[in-house]
C-alpha cells in the first residue's frame, strides 16, 4: 500500500479510526512500553536515580538463591491452591443447590453471597484481623466453646497467618464463582438433569459427570481469573501484617509484597524488582497455558 | 424424605449465608463499642452505646469527608471516561468497516490476556516522570479506554444497534458524531449501566495502585485512609470500625437496592465469553 493510498484510507475511515484510537494509544504508552522497558530493566542494576549498570542475567540468577523470594513463592502458591478448594467446589455446590428446584429464595442467597465483592478489601481485612484476634477474637471464642485453647492466628511463628488470608480470599470469591457457575447452569437444559435423575444418578455424580464437563469453559475462565488474583494477592496480607515483610517469619509474605519491598515502596532495587515482576508474569502465563491445555477449549 | 433433603439444603445455604453476613454484622456492632469492649473476652455481640465517642475519635484521626470526596471524584471521573471511550470504540468495531478491523480487534482481545504485572516498575517510573505521583491522573488515564470495556460494548452494539436507524439518520444529514450521540448512545443505556457498575466498584475499592501513587494524606482515597488508620500506633478500634462502616456502607446499600444489576454487570464478562 503506497502513501497516497494510506492517506485515502485514513480520510475515508477517519471516524472509525478516531473512535478506536484512544485504546491503542493508551495501550502503547501505558501497556506495551512499560512491559518492554520492564524486560530491559530486569537486566540492569539501577537505584532509580544514578546510572544504570548492565548486569545480564544476574538479577535472575540471584533470584534463584534468594531464600525470601522462594518463601514468597511458596506462600503465594500454598494460599492459592488451598483457597481454590472452597471457591471452586463450594461455588459449584452452592450453585447446584440454588439451581435445583428444591429451594426458594435464589435471589436472596445470591445477593448475600455476593456482598463481599462490592466491599473494600481493606475494610474486609480490618474486620477479619479482629475476628482472628488472639485474646478477643470471635473465632477463638467459638473454638473455646469446644474446649480449644486460644490460637495465635496472626502472630505465633507466623505460619497460621496463611489460614486467615485463605479464609478472607475464600470468603470474598466464593460468591463470585457461585454466581458465574449458576448462570452457566441455567444455560444447561433441564432435561439433562431430569434424565440423569431418572437413571438414578446421585447428585454428586451429576455435578462431577454432567455439570462440570458442560461448564468447562466457564470453570476455566474462573480458574484463570483466580490464578491471576492469587499472584496479585497484595492488599489483604499487606494490611493484615501491617507492612511489606509479611509478619512473623514472613509467614504472610506474598510475591507482590516482595516485589514492592524491592521497589518502589521498600527499597530502590528497580532492576531486581523488574526481574521479580517478569518471573511472576511468567508463572501466570505458564499456569494459564497448562490450564488451557488440560481443560481443553473447543474454540480458541 | 423430601422434607429432610430440603431441610439439609436450607441448612447449608443458611449457614454459608450466616458466615457471609457475620463479618458485616460484627463491623456494625464494633463501630458502636468502646475499644475496651472490643478487646473483651468473650466478644460483645450486641450493639453498644459508644457510637458518638467513636465518631469524635474517628474525625480526629482521619479526614473522612475528604477521603470520601477524593474517592467519589476519582471513581466518577474514571467511570465516565471509561463509558465514553469504550462505547465509541466498541461501536466503531461493531458498525463500521475499515481496513485492518479484524487484526486490530484480535490484537485488542489478545491484550486482555497479558497480565499487567510485567510492566509495573516502569509504569511507576513513568508516573513519577510525568509528575503524576500524588495525582489522580495516574489512576484514571491509563485504563480509561480499556480492552474489556470495548469488547463488552461491541458485543452489545452487535445485538442491539439497528443499522437501518443509522442510515435513516445519515439520510437526514446527521454527521457520524451526532448519530452516535443522538441515536446510538440512548440505545446503549443498559450496557452503560452494567459496564459502569463494574468499573465503579473496581475503582472505588482500588488499593494497590493508589497505594503506590498517592503518598500525600490530602490525596488519600477511602481505602488508603482506612489503611493509614490501621498503621497508626495505638489504633482506636471502635473508630476504625466506624470508618470501615462508612467506607463500605454506601456501596453496600446501593448494591442491596439493585443487586441484580450489580451481579449481571460484574459477572457479565465471564458468562458472555
Amino acid at each position: 500500500m503506497n502513501k497516497k493510498n494510506l492517506l485515502y484510507y485514513f480520510k475515508k475511515y477517519k471516524v472509525a479510526y478516531a473512535y478506536i484510537a484512544p485504546f491503542y494509544i493508551l495501550f502503547m504508552v501505558f501497556g506495551i512500553f512499560p512491559m518492554v522497558a520492564g524486560l530491559g530493566l530486569s537486566f540492569f542494576r539501577w537505584d532509580g536515580l544514578g546510572s544504570m549498570h548492565f548486569i545480564g542475567m544476574e538479577n535472575y540468577i540471584n533470584l534463584l538463591t534468594d531464600a525470601l523470594f522462594w518463601k514468597a513463592v511458596r506462600n503465594t502458591v500454598f494460599i492459592g491452591i488451598i483457597a481454590h478448594i472452597p471457591i471452586l467446589l463450594g461455588g459449584l455446590i452452592l450453585a447446584y443447590i440454588l439451581n435445583s428446584k428444591l429451594v426458594h429464595g435464589q435471589n436472596l442467597f445470591k445477593t448475600i453471597y455476593f456482598m463481599p465483592m462490592v466491599t473494600s478489601s481493606v475494610a474486609i481485612t480490618i474486620i477479619f484481623a479482629n475476628l482472628f484476634g488472639y485474646n478477643y477474637g470471635l473465632l477463638n471464642y467459638v473454638l473455646s466453646l469446644f474446649g480449644k485453647e486460644p490460637t495465635n492466628w496472626l502472630g505465633g511463628d507466623g505460619s497460621l497467618i496463611k489460614v486467615a488470608i485463605i479464609v478472607m480470599f475464600a470468603w470474598k470469591w466464593i460468591g463470585w464463582n457461585m454466581v458465574i457457575y449458576l448462570a452457566g447452569m441455567q444455560g444447561i437444559s433441564n432435561d439433562i438433569y431430569e434424565a440423569a435423575q431418572i437413571d438414578g444418578a446421585s447428585h454428586f455424580r451429576i455435578v462431577f459427570a454432567i455439570v462440570m464437563p458442560l461448564l468447562k469453559p466457564i470453570i476455566l475462565f474462573t480458574l484463570i481469573q483466580s490464578t491471576i488474583g492469587m499472584f496479585n494477592l497484595f492488599t489483604e496480607p499487606f494490611v493484615l501484617t501491617g507492612g511489606l515483610g509479611g509478619g512473623t517469619n514472613n509467614g504472610g509474605l506474598t510475591l507482590m509484597m516482595y516485589l514492592f519491598s524491592k521497589a518502589p515502596q521498600g527499597g530502590n532495587a528497580y532492576g531486581y524488582a523488574s526481574a521479580i515482576a517478569y518471573v511472576i508474569t511468567l508463572m501466570i502465563v505458564i499456569i494459564s497455558v497448562i490450564l488451557n491445555k488440560t481443560m481443553g477449549r473447543e474454540k480458541a | 424424605m423430601k422434607i429432610v433433603k430440603k431441610c439439609i439444603l436450607y441448612l447449608i445455604l443458611l449457614s454459608i449465608a450466616f458466615i457471609m453476613l457475620l463479618p458485616f454484622y460484627m463491623m456494625f456492632v464494633m463501630s458502636t463499642l468502646s475499644t475496651n469492649a472490643i478487646y473483651s473476652f468473650p466478644p460483645v455481640m450486641l450493639f453498644g452505646g459508644n457510637l458518638g465517642t467513636n465518631y469524635v475519635n474517628m474525625v480526629k484521626m482521619i479526614n473522612l469527608p475528604r477521603a470520601f470526596l477524593n474517592s467519589a471524584f476519582v471513581t466518577i471521573t474514571y467511570t465516565f471516561l471509561v463509558l465514553f471511550f469504550c462505547s465509541i470504540g466498541g461501536y466503531a468495531f461493531s458498525v463500521y468497516d475499515f481496513p485492518g478491523k479484524r487484526k486490530l480487534f484480535a490484537l485488542l482481545l489478545f491484550t486482555m490476556m497479558i497480565p499487567s504485572t510485567a510492566g509495573i516498575i516502569p509504569w511507576f517510573i513513568m508516573m513519577s516522570k510525568f509528575g503524576w505521583v500524588n495525582s489522580y491522573a495516574a489512576l484514571v488515564i491509563p485504563g480509561c479506554a480499556n480492552a474489556f470495556g470495548i469488547f463488552w460494548m461491541r458485543q452489545y452494539c452487535q445485538n442491539n444497534v439497528p443499522i437501518s436507524l443509522m442510515e435513516a439518520a445519515r439520510i437526514d444529514g446527521c454527521s457520524e458524531w451526532l448519530i452516535f450521540f443522538r441515536v446510538i448512545a440512548p440505545i446503549l443505556k443498559p450496557a452503560y449501566a452494567s459496564l459502569g457498575i463494574m468499573q465503579f466498584v473496581n475503582m472505588w475499592n482500588e488499593f494497590m495502585q493508589a497505594n503506590l501513587i498517592l503518598r500525600k494524606e490530602r490525596r488519600y482515597t477511602l481505602p488508603l485512609a482506612l489503611r493509614a488508620m490501621v498503621s497508626d500506633r495505638g489504633t482506636d478500634y471502635g473508630a476504625l470500625m466506624l470508618a470501615s462502616t462508612c467506607a463500605v456502607l454506601p456501596l453496600l446499600i446501593v448494591f442491596l437496592c439493585a443487586s441484580k444489576y450489580f451481579m449481571d454487570g460484574l459477572t457479565a464478562g465471564a458468562v458472555k465469553e
